[in-house]
């Protein structure tokens, strides 16, 4: 993979900005020497015909949900319609400066509010924040609302976050920045929560629980109810990682579960891109008792005109620069406007019939740990495929055949997971090939396992050695060294 | 609904493969109490052309766009050349999951060492990590970072931080149970170092400062002791500016909208993160590295992972997962799209126009500039006469837009408007400012 920095000599570049209409004196005679650069940064002078083409090259190396089914699990990489890029695009959205005066920026601040009313409702909860800008973030706010709600109390020394064993890494992470210590919960057999662990925990050190529902098994917590409620009965609160919304959203709530704090990942059920890693959106909802700690500043509605509330003594404080990921709120609310009512649940309907479809088909060929009805997505292992043969094997052998392979090795509780996550925008027919190439590298993974071990060979780049990458690591371009 | 393929006929083959007689039985595992509570949100479904209209009516709904900015305080109205636009929209990029899968992600891969490389090159630091959500996010992990370093619970933090980065630091180091102590300004409005405390972690200091004023940085990590050195800085300001890695500086944060973002209401914005590589074990966030394939052929792969939530969970340098990717992949199309002779050029233009409207507005009666140290594009004015809230209407009577004197005020200088001037403006658009200031229309 050539870089930008090896495109050879440089070119002409000049030609985007206008020569200064102003009487100019230069840098040294407005700042003094000393502060003005003395050697210019190596970023090469090229042309605009050559930066083009070494993206666009750049850019076919990469896979996208445009390109196919894209299952990774609880990711939820589902299709994302074309509107909502040309909307979010929109100059009275994307020219907006967020120190504009409110009575400017009318149409930013009511497409918020709008987004935030329904978003309540979706989530069953009273009120929601959208400057948290990812999934994590928002679990961070969660936790820093958690502990703003304990200090109002008086109940500091409510320290301690339990987690299931099934959790997402962000969980326990969000938890130890927020101040938290970290209490593992055992699943039982059946891969959901083991109440009695659970119950064994419950103290008055405990600030409260992460839950993800349904977990990262793709299984539905059947006693959420119950779990709930002994973490209330116990003076915590609950909170919802709300990755798996995809699996419920449009039947059911998770105010009406117990949850106190619930985060949406805009760029997961709302359709928003994943932009090879972000930007996402991470908007929170939280029950009543902790309206009043949520960030500032909120956006309100004051008789027919939007604006921004400061005044809120209660809040934990600002957690984003301005108001969060607001173009990608504008995805989001593209999206839900469109979909409705009837839409929602149609999107939870497919996304939970695909998921049983191939969880069916596949528990054939593949071991399933846990056989029971899965909700968005369900985890297989590949143990006993094959001798020798592994996950990652069969996730690179997936890319030869030019699918992006399922989350691999996760949850933890699995050994040699695949977890997979075909989301509702995928036809029967895409499922059924998906399928039959994963039944194809289970027979190859018998008759020719070295067809597994050698994958990828059909891609831009073969395995890379992740362990060279470590131990000698090159986060920047050598200049020193001579290009090839 | 078109975003879901399959027809009816497809759903019933379905069921009856998996013995399922509806939809419904998939959520028995639901509690009915659940499913009885819930309520539909009352919204009926409606077709892309009348949404599309309903979103250009909201876009429409906002003023601000059809104003003259001449408001900055961390998001600038810049020129983004119409190249990065199309680069960064080929859905390949902007629709590929984390590059989890490095042999079918090279395109992002690449982009995010290209990236790192730049940042690293324009703040001269060692490494550069592939993100943060945004500036202040950036700063609050920087404070984290340091502490966990030096771990004396105590951060100094200047005084003439932009607000919304100082609002966030606070929140994250309340929880964190960090004290910051604030380090005054002067009437240069420069960091008074003369009051830097003792026994801390770190100190923060901002370069161009909310007031657009640069601070010395030469010097300065030598008075600091063992305590880190964490810089807030402008990326485009830096094509003309001594870079802060020149003076010993241990973190470099910054807000990289400038770098062919969108203003966007504030969001996304691209937080930038570079440090020394004797800190890279206490890095927040991904980071891509260089490697090779088993044919021996150069690719690129995330790196460094051990630091990371997924591998290391409560012990991970961070909770952040997903960033702000695909606007660090506009960064680097963008400032490869301009080369280091154009962003000397932009940055240049910004100086000029700046210094041309301060120069003219301080010689008009009745207006001083509040500080007099050096600046980059944003400088502080002070009506002597009037009032500030009375200004800032005339000028926005005038087509302009104008920061609320509310945002010096809330840093202790009242009566104040901060104006930014960038690339964008002319000069006739900044002789209209000094008109309407002197009183002509």
């Amino acid at each position: 993979m050539r870089t930008i920095f090896e495109r050879g000599a440089a070119e002409a570049a000049d030609g985007i900005f206008p020569a200064c209409d102003v009487p100019a004196k230069g840098a040294a005679a407005w700042l003094g020497a000393d502060l003005v650069r003395s050697k210019p940064p190596r970023i090469p002078d090229t042309s605009e015909t050559t930066v083009v083409r070494h993206y666009t090259r750049l850019c076919k190396l990469n896979y996208g949900v445009d390109d196919g089914i894209y299952p990774l699990g609880s990711c939820t990489m589902k299709y994302n319609p074309k509107v909502n890029e040309d909307t979010a695009a929109l100059p009275g959205f994307a020219d907006a400066h967020p120190a504009a005066d409110e009575r400017y920026v009318q149409g930013s601040l009511e497409l918020l509010y709008e987004l935030t009313r329904l978003l309540q409702g979706v989530a069953g909860l009273p009120a929601v924040t959208l400057q948290p800008v990812a999934g994590a973030h928002g679990e961070l706010t969660g936790m820093f609302l958690f502990r703003k709600y304990f200090e109002s109390r008086g109940e500091s020394r409510r320290t301690r976050v339990l987690l299931p064993d099934s959790a997402h890494g962000t969980n326990p992470a969000s938890a130890a920045v927020a101040g938290f210590s970290v209490t593992e919960i055992p699943s039982n057999a059946r891969g959901t929560v083991d109440l009695d662990a659970l119950r064994a925990q419950l103290d008055d050190t405990v600030a409260g629980i992460m839950l993800t529902v349904p977990n990262t098994l793709g299984i539905f917590e059947e006693n959420i109810l119950e779990v709930t409620r002994a973490v209330h009965e116990a003076g915590g609160l609950c909170y919802f990682d709300g990755a798996n919304l995809n699996s419920f959203i449009g039947r059911a709530r998770p105010g009406d579960m117990g949850a106190d704090v619930f985060h949406f990942n805009l760029h997961k059920t709302l359709s928003t891109p994943h932009g090879g890693g972000g930007p996402g959106a991470g908007a929170v909802a939280v029950s009543e008792p902790l309206v009043d700690f949520l960030p500032v500043p909120r956006v309100v509605k004051r008789r027919d005109r939007y604006a921004l509330d400061w005044d809120c003594p209660g809040s934990i404080g600002s957690v984003h620069s301005f108001f969060g990921n607001v173009l990608v709120a504008i995805k989001a609310y593209t999206y839900i406007l469109q979909l409705g009512d009837e839409g929602l649940r149609a999107v939870s309907d497919n996304a939970v019939l695909n998921a049983n479809y191939l969880q069916e088909r596949l528990k054939r060929t593949y071991v399933l740990p846990y056989d029971r009805l899965c909700k968005h997505e369900f985890v297989l292992s590949s143990e006993g495929l094959a001798k020798g043969v592994t996950t990652l094997d069969v996730a690179k052998r997936l890319i030869d055949y030019g699918i992006h392979p399922p989350t691999v090795y996760f949850p933890l509780i699995v050994h040699e997971a695949l977890m997979i996550e075909p989301t509702e925008t995928e036809s029967k027919e895409t499922l059924d090939r998906f399928a039959e190439i994963l039944e194809r590298i289970a027979a190859e993974a018998r008759e020719h396992p070295e067809l597994l071990h050698e994958a990828p060979t059909r891609a831009p780049v073969r395995r890379l050695d992740q362990t060279a990458a470590a131990r000698n690591p090159v986060f920047t371009f050598p200049f020193e060294a001579d290009p090839a | 609904m078109r975003y879901i393929p399959n027809a009816d006929a497809d759903r019933r083959a379905m069921l009856r493969d998996i013995g399922r007689s509806s939809i419904d039985e998939l959520f028995a595992d639901i509690p009915q109490s659940v499913i009885d509570a819930y309520r539909p949100l009352d919204l009926p479904s409606q077709s892309e052309l009348e949404v599309y209209g309903e979103l250009a009516r909201l876009a429409e709904a906002n003023e601000a766009p059809g104003r003259v900015p001449l408001v900055g305080g961390g998001v600038y109205d810049h020129y983004i050349p119409r190249a990065v636009h199309h680069v960064a929209s080929r859905s390949e990029f902007y629709t590929a999951y984390t590059p989890y899968q490095p042999e079918i992600s090279q395109g992002t891969l690449t982009v995010m060492f290209e990236f790192q490389t730049m940042i690293s090159e324009l703040t001269g630091m060692e490494i550069a990590n592939a993100s943060m959500y945004d500036g202040a996010t950036a700063l609050a992990e920087a404070v984290l970072m340091a502490e966990r370093i030096r771990k004396r619970g105590r951060v100094a933090v200047a005084a003439n931080l932009f607000s919304h980065d100082r609002r966030v630091v606070d929140t994250y180091a309340w929880a964190a149970g960090i004290e910051l102590v604030e380090v005054p300004f002067t009437p240069t409005g420069r960091c008074d170092l003369a009051r830097l405390p003792e026994n801390i972690s770190a100190f923060v200091v901002q370069s161009p400062n909310a007031f657009g004023i640069l601070e010395p940085l030469n010097g300065l990590k030598a008075r600091l002791g063992d305590a880190l050195l964490i810089a807030v800085t402008y990326p485009l300001a830096l094509g003309i500016l001594e870079p802060p890695g020149t003076f010993g500086v241990d973190i470099v944060v910054g807000e990289g909208q400038c770098l062919g973002l969108p203003m966007g209401y504030g969001g996304p914005l691209l937080g930038l993160f570079a440090t020394r590589k004797e800190h890279l074990r206490q890095l927040p966030g991904r980071v891509a590295g260089r490697t090779v394939d088993a044919d021996g052929r150069i690719g690129y792969t995330m790196t460094a992972q051990t630091r990371e939530q997924h591998i290391r969970r409560e012990k991970a340098t961070s909770n952040i997962c997903t960033n702000s990717a695909h606007c660090a992949l506009t960064a680097t199309v963008y400032l490869a799209s301009i080369g280091a002779g154009g962003l000397r050029q932009v940055a240049l233009l910004n100086l000029e126009k700046a210094h041309y409207l301060a120069a003219r507005i301080a010689k008009l009666k009745g207006y001083s500039l509040v500080f007099d140290g050096p600046f980059f594009n944003e400088f502080v004015v002070r009506p002597s006469g009037g009032n500030a809230d009375a200004v800032r209407e005339r000028l926005e009577a005038g087509g302009f837009l104008v920061e609320s004197p509310r945002a010096m005020a809330d840093l202790g200088v009242p009566n104040a408007l901060r104006l930014a001037v960038t690339e964008r403006r002319t000069q006739a658009e900044l002789d209209r400012v000094v008109d309407i200031l002197g009183g002509k229309r």
